[in-house]
């Protein structure tokens, strides 16, 4: 089991989002062996995407100098927004598979 | 392959109340739940209101792992620099059976899956049910993690994406306007601290609600609850409005703003938070309410989109419970006739229709319509944070009159709006 993602305090970025990880760092994760969330490939610049930017409660989706939308999986805490506000059709989006991902311990 | 009476998908409040119930009646139940334990994917405000469903359920609540009984009810009003705020203590709800309690669902739902254990539904963690088996029409079981698991009957409460309600045909993939997403910290505080600063004692607890700014203006607010030990803080906030903009903000940026607010700052300095959880609400209404059953499947809790955000306050654990043992009762009925089929399974939308559950989302069906307005959750907000500050100010000079202080805000465009909405509201 790990306990936190192990983030220092020297590696938050200077963003609006920097306590975020930190934040996310509390959270109990398991391991997963494949992402359960992915971009679908050549979706990257879909304007539908733009909005996971704003509603991922953990920021895990940011746009690069290209206008193309990334998503870093780690710290996802499975609460279903981008699924809803993006759709399946740039997401291919499910569960991690049993006993993976995060696990809430007060909820 | 393995046959069973009947599998729950989802190890939370509905797919527990539906094996609890069964179980206890004898039925052979298995239960699929895909986090480490129960609870452990589960999320809430949360505050739960018991005398709705005490007594479907009358040997549960003595030994619940509550957290505490509200008796005190806060809510505020919140503009930029300034908010209002209205403190209700009423004799009713420190006297037992207490209406409300605080919760922390990966806590109690552990709890309430060994109390279906015990009543004899066995219970599989760490699985995740990938979709349904169909033939001829007729939901008969499901695959979870490459086993094929049969039964006359599957109830999913699989929450609110309700990946199996999709899979079955009974809904396609929701719209953003029917949906909130939530999301809170659990931040650890001295039990005596929390009651010094909240005027509480011993096991009684409180609830708070914010409106305005805490969400810029977007639908919805802010909440507060006092657990044992602990203080769950948090945003439940419209995705639709989130991904407009106008404001443009992050979700996780509101949440930051709110802990700094001078008001809530001082509540919970000290603490230590120990959570970050988020969760999708579905809050679309009676509208947004789509098919609650099929071929061999029925729907309970937020899989079949039971719960609600009238405003600021969200419900939906207590119609989970209630629509996963009417579901119960539904599939033992069915079990009599030995028929599974839609038909039989449609007496589930009456016992529902005739229970709080559906009377609840008839009579607060214009709710979410009518609060879609900016106006609620932004200009009203600020108005009043307005008139109050300068009725409370005492300047150098001399003092304005009450009324003219507040006339000057209250033009006869004001009064027209506001007697708009005051038209709208009385629809709630
Ligand atoms: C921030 C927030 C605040 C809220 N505040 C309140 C409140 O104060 N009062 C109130 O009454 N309600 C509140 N709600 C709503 C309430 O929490 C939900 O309505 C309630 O939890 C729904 O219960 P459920 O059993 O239907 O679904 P859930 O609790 O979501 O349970 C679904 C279960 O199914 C499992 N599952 C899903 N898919 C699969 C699969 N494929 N295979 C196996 N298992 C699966 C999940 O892991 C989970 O255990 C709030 C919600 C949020 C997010
Ligand atoms: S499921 Fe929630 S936390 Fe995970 S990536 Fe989507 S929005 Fe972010």
């Amino acid at each position: 089991m790990v306990y936190g993602r192990g983030y220092e305090k020297g590696d938050e970025d200077m963003s609006e989002l920097s306590g975020l990880k930190a934040k996310l760092g509390l959270d109990v994760f398991k391991h997963d062996s494949e992402p359960h969330i992915r971009i679908k490939p050549g979706m990257e610049k879909d304007p539908r995407l733009k909005a996971a930017v704003l509603v991922c409660p953990a920021g895990l989706y940011t746009e690069n100098a290209n206008g193309e939308v990334e998503l870093t999986i780690d710290g996802c805490l499975e609460c279903g927004t981008c699924r809803i506000a993006c759709g399946t059709e740039v997401l291919e989006w499910n569960y991690p598979t049993g006993g993976a991902g995060v696990q809430f311990r007060f909820g | 392959m393995e046959k069973f009476d009947v599998i729950v998908v989802g190890a939370g409040l509905a797919g527990l109340a539906a094996a609890y119930t069964l179980a206890q009646a004898g039925v052979e139940v298995l239960v699929i739940e895909k986090g480490d334990y129960p609870g452990a994917k589960n999320v809430t405000g949360g505050r739960l209101y018991v005398n709705p469903v005490r007594e479907l359920f009358p040997d549960l609540w003595k030994k619940a792992p509550l957290e505490r009984f509200i008796t005190r009810e806060g809510a505020s009003i919140m503009a930029g620099e300034r908010s209002i705020n209205v403190e209700y203590c009423g004799s009713e709800l420190s006297q037992e059976p207490y209406q409300s309690y605080s919760i922390l669902r990966a806590k109690f739902d552990r709890w309430f899956a060994k109390q279906a254990e015990r009543k004899g539904a066995m219970l599989v963690s760490k699985s995740r049910v990938d979709d349904v088996i169909i033939e001829n029409e007729q939901v008969v079981g499901v695959w979870a993690g490459g086993d094929e698991l049969r039964a006359d009957v599957i109830i999913a409460c699989d929450g609110v994406l309700s990946l199996l309600a999709e899979k079955a045909g009974l809904r396609t993939l929701g719209n953003p306007k029917d949906y909130a997403v939530g999301f809170k910290e659990v931040i650890e505080l001295d039990s005596t601290l929390i009651e010094e600063r909240f005027g509480l004692e011993d096991n009684e607890g409180a609830a708070r609600l914010f409106m305005g700014e805490v969400t810029r203006g977007k639908f919805g607010g802010g909440f507060l609850y006092t657990n044992k030990d602990s203080l769950s803080l948090g945003i439940v906030v419209g995705i639709k409005d989130l991904m407009e903009g106008s404001p443009t903000v992050q979700a996780p940026v509101l949440l930051d703003e709110f802990k700094q607010r001078p008001e809530i700052a001082r509540l919970i300095k000290g603490g230590e938070s120990v959570e970050y959880s988020a969760h999708v609400i579905p809050e679309g209404g009676l509208k947004a309410i789509g098919k609650l059953y099929g071929n061999g499947i029925l729907l309970a809790g937020d899989a079949a989109g039971l719960a609600m955000n009238i405003g600021v306050t969200v419900r939906g654990m207590e119609y989970a419970l209630a629509s996963g043992y009417y579901a119960a009762q539904v599939v033992m009925e069915a079990k009599e006739k030995e028929d599974f089929t839609a038909n039989s399974l449609s007496v589930y939308e009456k016992l529902l229709n005739d229970s709080f559950v559906i009377k609840d989302f008839i009579a607060f069906k214009e709710a979410p319509t009518v609060l879609d307005s900016p106006r609620f959750f932004k200009h009203y907000p600020e108005l009043m944070g307005n008139i109050m500050k300068d009725v409370y100010e005492v300047p150098a000079g001399p003092k304005d009159r009450l009324y003219p202080t507040i006339k000057k805000y209250l033009t006869f465009k004001e009064m027209w709006s506001m007697a708009g909405d005051m038209r709208k509201v009385m629809k709630i």
